[in-house]
């Protein structure tokens, strides 16, 4: 049972953040509930009916297969980033950094592929992603050995590090990586060459965008949830968040273990940009993160920081971001609305989790009381 | 005739340099007023984007920049709210609640500015003010007396933000909460009003900072039109230790390297503008990485306070 010495156990429990999963699991859905409220007062000051606005944004994400697909699709990149958030979070490593991690990893598989363009598809395809994963690592390991080493705060190097990357891809996708047909006609697209169709993933539905990345990014929270409770590595990393003193006293190297968080999470971003180039848009081109390594951000917090947790979160703001772009053609609502609706939602989530600590804290109580009686 | 032109551009890269550091200045000062009570508010972008997005909207339609900058103080006070309550009131972690506010001010920014201007409009923000006697002498005078009231304002609220800081009891408060809130409690400080206080006057700076780039130093508005430079702004906090003349050298160098770049271009000086670009952040990060010194750091910096915690 529960260590029961005066008010010792109470304490402890402040320590327990993601304990409670029911009441951490209902204080998101309220916190979307007040966003979702608030916007809903912002389309009325705009003269639209929110009613009207919502409707349009639930039935263009779910009111059709096409709907549905593309929901799936927009979850994906954002189930991935969402998974380096679980691990770089849970080490108290917090990583801003998806939007670059997801160009680089773009910006890499586009090149492997495309220099590897002989290869046959069942090599080139495993090793496209692996590249793409390695490079997004890269990109959350310089921050990542900067905190360890230097103390440098990862939250604004890791901000810096995107506006590195899109100048890196501008840059490249009008000079070597430039689609030689572009040259050649005369437009100049700022877009690469179309990768060998070798490359490409598989499209699970016809005429649709849904491809076997969606099961790849699936199958990793599954490996990411056994990383972090079956692995000694992952023990490390959670022990590192829970309490970094309790941690080094036990010999757990602390820097090391948030450097490795960070460039974990840098490569689950990577392959999150790998298969956009290679599922989705099967070219790199200006804009291919669309905000996934910000709205990444928000699925994992919604998931409790829980990678199993984040799969519904994934989905539920894909269905968000794809109701978004349906609202606006539909009500002519700028889906900017659904960005500032993510933000307010990150702030009463985070906001909420006084709420969980306390309410964890008055259970523990309960139970001492309990048994107390018993005694 | 070589060396006049020599001079000219040098003279015009420190001139843009003084114009180009005013936004961190107003911002940076602000997230020290901020840190130095405990809380990290990383939204400094999101509040500067409402800011710009108010000013130049008041200003659009009422022609008057004093309320124009009167919208960019309210914008950001009320921004400053939000972070507060969220973080001091409800004690959530600091990093991602800034972030929250971000992605919060960079979605109503763009929101408000397709639903209610729709198209890069233009007006007639604040104009240079030369200062009689030193604004006439040759050069310097060009360089240093001849700008905007909002660049001048930037560059004073350096002492006025040492002196706060260093000889008030007020700013002795604000220190010691971002010291050690346990011990300023007890001493009957109120943490949390502390808090609230230095939050908002971060955050109205940060309005005001999104003003000087909206309403005086380029006078339009588009999405996204801080491009990170809230994000740098924090960065110059840690890199100038926490303390107002820090953060004027800080500020001075990024500019300086922003004004070269730009100055660059416009000589037609064959660098890729991409990494052009790239150059200020690559030195934020070298900066950050050089000057992270973490034993000035407030000591409760990013730590939310309750009684009775130890």
């Amino acid at each position: 049972m529960l260590p029961v010495k005066e008010g010792k156990a109470v304490r402890s429990s402040h320590r327990l953040r993601w304990a409670s999963p029911f009441f951490n699991a209902l204080l998101p859905l309220a916190g979307m509930l007040l966003a979702l409220l608030i916007g809903a007062v912002m389309l009325l000051i705009l003269k639209v009916n929110p009613l009207t606005a919502y409707g349009e944004m639930v039935a263009g994400a779910l009111g059709s297969v096409s709907g549905i697909t593309q929901t799936l699709v927009k979850a994906t990149p954002l189930l991935l980033v969402g998974l380096g958030i679980c691990i770089a979070f849970r080490a108290s490593v917090i990583n801003i950094g998806g939007e670059g991690q997801i160009i680089v990893g773009a910006i890499a598989a586009t090149w492997f592929a495309l220099t590897f363009r002989t290869w046959p598809g069942w090599l080139l395809v495993p090793s496209t992603l692996l590249v793409g994963f390695a490079s997004g690592a890269l990109w959350g390991f310089i921050p990542g050995i900067l905190k360890a080493r230097l103390r440098v705060n990862e939250i604004l190097t890791t901000v810096m590090m995107n506006a590195i990357a899109l100048q890196l891809m501008n840059l490249l996708i009008r000079s070597v990586l430039m689609d030689p047909a572009g040259i050649t006609s005369g437009t100049y697209l700022a877009q690469s060459e179309r990768l060998p169709e070798q490359a490409w993933l598989t499209r699970l539905i016809p005429q649709t965008l849904l491809n076997t990345g969606t099961l790849i990014a699936v199958g990793l929270a599954v490996v990411v949830y056994i990383f972090l409770w079956r692995t000694t590595i992952g023990y490390r990393i959670r022990a590192v968040g829970l309490n970094p003193d309790a941690a080094r006293f036990s010999g757990i190297n602390v820097p090391f273990n948030q450097a490795l968080s960070l460039t974990l999470a840098g490569g689950f971003a990577g392959i999150a940009g790998a298969i956009e180039v290679m599922g989705v848009q099967h070219r790199l081109l200006e804009g291919i993160t669309s905000g996934y390594g910000f709205s990444g951000i928000v699925a994992a917090l919604f998931g409790g920081l829980h990678p199993i947790g984040t799969i519904p979160a994934a989905i539920l703001f894909g269905g968000l971001l794809v109701g978004g772009d349906k609202m606006q053609r539909a009500v002519q609502v700028p889906n900017s609305l659904i960005d500032a609706i993510l933000g307010l939602v990150v702030l009463f989530v985070v906001g909420s989790s006084l709420w969980s600590q306390r309410w964890a804290a008055r259970r523990q109580m309960d139970a001492i009381k309990h048994q107390e009686e018993q005694a | 005739m070589n060396d006049v032109f020599q001079l000219s551009v040098i003279a015009g890269i420190l001139t843009s340099a003084i114009r180009l550091a005013t936004p961190y200045l107003y911002a940076a000062i602000g997230e020290t007023f901020s840190q130095r009570s405990g809380v990290v508010n990383l939204g400094v972008d999101g509040i500067m984007l409402i800011g710009a997005y108010a000013s130049f909207y008041i200003v659009l339609i009422t022609g008057n920049i004093w309320l124009g900058l009167l919208a960019a103080i309210i914008a950001g006070l009320l921004m400053g709210l939000l972070m507060s309550l969220i973080s001091v009131t409800l004690k959530a972690e600091q990093g991602i609640s800034g972030i929250g506010l971000y992605m919060f001010g960079l979605g109503l920014s763009s929101l408000l500015f397709k639903t209610t201007i729709g198209t890069v409009k233009t007006v007639t923000g604040f104009q240079s003010v030369k200062i009689p006697l030193l604004g006439d002498i040759p050069v310097v005078g060009k360089i240093f007396f001849d700008h905007s009231l909002l660049v001048y304002g930037a560059f004073l609220l350096i002492p006025l933000a040492w002196w706060v800081l260093e000889k008030t009891t007020w700013g002795l408060q604000i220190k010691s909460v971002g010291q050690n809130p346990a011990a300023a409690d007890s001493l009957g400080v109120n943490v949390d009003r502390m808090r609230y206080t230095s939050v908002c006057i971060g955050a109205i700076l940060a309005g005001i900072a999104g003003a000087s780039l909206s309403i005086s130093l380029l006078n339009l508005f588009q999405e996204n039109l801080t491009a990170g430079q809230g994000f740098i702004a924090v960065a110059l906090v840690y890199f100038g230790n926490w303390k107002p003349q820090g953060i004027l050298w800080g500020a001075l160098l990024f500019s300086t390297v922003n004004a070269f770049q730009l100055w660059m271009q416009v000589l037609g000086v064959k660098i890729p503008s991409d990494i052009a670009i790239m150059l200020p952040y690559v030195l934020t990060i070298a900066a950050l990485a050089v000057a992270t010194n973490r034993v000035r750091q407030p000591a409760a910096l990013n730590k939310p306070f309750e009684r009775g915690e130890s």
